[in-house]
């Protein structure tokens, strides 16, 4: 629906020029990205895939603002990005839950920040949980919910403070292939209806191509932008068809190479 | 996975892997086993000491076995004097005094351990929230850590004389630079991905360390808080001993000045019931006030 409606020529929500990002590790540098020129419209829904260690997640922290490019700059909602801010959200692979809290405390745990007072927050968390079918677990502690539930309530908790851009680092990676099947269709539910971008990183190809409208391809380290593959399959996604296929045996040979490259370094470095 | 495996033990109520710890328990079961282990473990150590008594090896005098260093509760308790008087014998009734001795003894280790404990995590945090502060005291801090608290005595009875204050100055040292030094590095390794939560959620610097570092680094500190505890028990006796003239050290004293064997076993038996209570205590504080920790029996008898 947003495909055929998007409006002609919308300034785009977050902008990379020229990014790449290099570490200083005993006096040698090391390159981990370059020359990254990438648009986010808003509303979209943008996969980043690549082989691991090809700088697709430090290209989602440095957005983040938690890392600093090295060159280049990267502009979100008409700022340039320096520090973290409450207008990006970030999800994380590992449980990011704060284990002395209680499930409806994390999610409100931004707004605590802001000062939010406690009943407000109460409701906040209430209406929160509810968007991530979790109502019942307001009062349970992390460890009472299983993985796949706790990355839910991470997801509500980067929601709970409106942000314009959701970027998320490989959330499911840790999930077991059905519950990561199911939380790939929570999160597009969850896109559709709201307002936000999201930034999805992934070394999954199915993945990709089950939530992606886009999907930024990476090489081997040093990371760049390899291609970008729009993908345009109905949604909800069905896998089991010959579009599904194509695209991801496409996907698969483009990401052949860069795979061998990635590990022919990983066996160098060894 | 390890969270998984957490998860799936705090749903079973299970302590341990089912693989390590035989077939799972439940309810009063679970309870009642680990104490009737407890009670067999102490009925071998004192059956073992009764018939080297009955065989003849261990002298009565040099080695009481516990049937007679129990046997005369009222004569043992009148060396138990509330007063700060060395020597004088108890007017009050006997177990009162005794109740009085342990209670004094109690009471240094607990100042000393609450004292040690709030000053210290201040401290440790200080140092890293102010790096000024960190650059200056740190290094003097590593420094004094390794020496011995028992070396501290003198400079406690130089400082406070005699009475409780060196007592509890005693407890206090022997807890500070190692719980400081601890407090730092597990501030350091306080989970990166939980300060870029924070961070990314808009926290200040102070917020960050009021409610993430904070609330992170207390479980293991509560811990370090726990092994140190016998460490401070050892500690406040020596400093009673020496320095303060009542308590329970002052009486293991007395019972080596007057070579009252049974007097010294008799004490050595509040003491580490008296300790072993404080574990538990700590213990059960533990599980409530942390109650976000899995209980993994670290550090712990079960």
């Amino acid at each position: 629906m947003s495909l055929t409606e998007q409006p002609v020529m919308q300034p785009p929500l977050a902008t990379c020029t020229g990014v790449g990002k290099t570490w200083q590790t005993d006096g040698a540098p090391f390159v981990a990205l370059r020359d990254i020129d990438l648009d986010i419209a808003r509303r979209e829904f943008v996969v980043f895939l690549g082989p691991s260690g090809c700088g697709k997640s430090t290209l989602l922290y440095l957005m983040a603002g938690l890392e600093q490019v090295s060159e280049g700059r990267i502009v979100c909602g008409g700022a340039e990005v320096t520090a973290p801010g409450t207008d990006r959200g970030l999800v994380f692979q590992e449980t990011s839950l704060f284990p002395w809290l209680s499930v409806g405390e994390n999610v409100t745990f931004g707004l605590k920040m802001q000062h939010m007072p406690k009943e407000a927050r109460r409701r906040v968390a209430q209406e929160i949980l509810e968007r991530v079918g979790l109502s019942e677990a307001i009062d349970k502690r992390p460890d009472q919910l299983s993985g796949g539930m706790r990355q839910r309530v991470a997801v509500g908790r980067a929601l709970a403070l409106k942000p314009e851009i959701l970027l998320l680092d490989e959330p499911f990676a840790a999930l077991d292939v059905q519950t990561r099947s199911k939380m790939q269709e929570f999160l597009t539910q969850v896109w559709q209806q709201s307002n936000v971008s999201m930034v999805f990183v992934t070394h999954d190809i199915d993945e990709a191509v089950s939530l992606a409208d886009r999907i930024v391809v990476f090489t081997a380290r040093p990371g760049r932008i390899k291609t970008i593959i729009p993908v345009d399959l109905p949604r909800p996604r069905e896998t089991r068809n010959k579009a599904f296929h194509d695209l991801t045996d496409h996907l698969t040979d483009l990401m052949r190479d860069e795979v061998d490259r990635a590990f022919a370094e990983q066996e160098r470095v060894r | 996975m390890k969270a998984n495996l957490t998860t799936y033990l705090a749903q079973r109520g299970v302590a341990k892997a089912p693989g390590i710890a035989g077939k799972p328990r439940r309810g009063l079961a679970r309870r009642l086993v680990p104490l009737g282990w407890g009670l067999a473990s102490l009925a071998c150590f004192i059956a073992v000491w009764e018939v080297c008594w009955a065989a003849g090896w261990a002298d009565p005098l040099l080695l009481p076995p516990p049937h007679i260093f129990l046997r005369n509760f009222a004569s043992q308790a009148q060396y138990f004097v509330p007063t700060d008087v060395i020597g004088e014998t108890s007017s009050t009734t006997a177990l009162r005094s005794l109740v009085m001795t342990i209670v004094a003894t109690t009471l240094r280790v607990m100042s000393g351990l609450v004292l040690g404990f709030v000053c210290s995590v201040t401290m440790g945090v200080a140092i890293r929230y102010f790096r000024l502060l960190g650059n200056l005291t740190l290094p003097t801090i590593t420094l004094l850590a390794p020496i011995s608290p028992i070396a501290w005595l003198p400079v406690a009875i130089f400082l406070f004389g005699i009475g409780n204050a060196p007592a509890v100055f005693m407890v206090f040292i022997s807890l500070f630079f190692v719980m400081t030094v601890s407090t730092i590095s597990q501030i350091d390794n306080v989970s990166r991905t939980h300060l870029h939560v924070a961070a990314v959620m808009g926290a200040t610097r102070a917020q960050t360390f009021r409610h993430v570092i904070l609330p992170a680094i207390l479980p293991s500190l509560f811990m370090v808080l726990r092994m140190n505890l016998f460490g401070a028990w050892m500690v406040v006796l020596v400093a009673e001993a020496t320095g303060v003239g009542s308590g329970l050290g002052q009486v293991v004293m007395l019972a080596r000045n007057t070579f009252n064997s049974s007097l010294s076993f008799f004490t050595m038996t509040l003491i580490g019931v008296t300790g072993f209570a404080f574990d538990v205590a700590l213990r059960l504080i533990q599980r409530k006030v942390l109650f976000w920790v899995p209980n993994n029996g670290l550090g712990g008898m079960k």
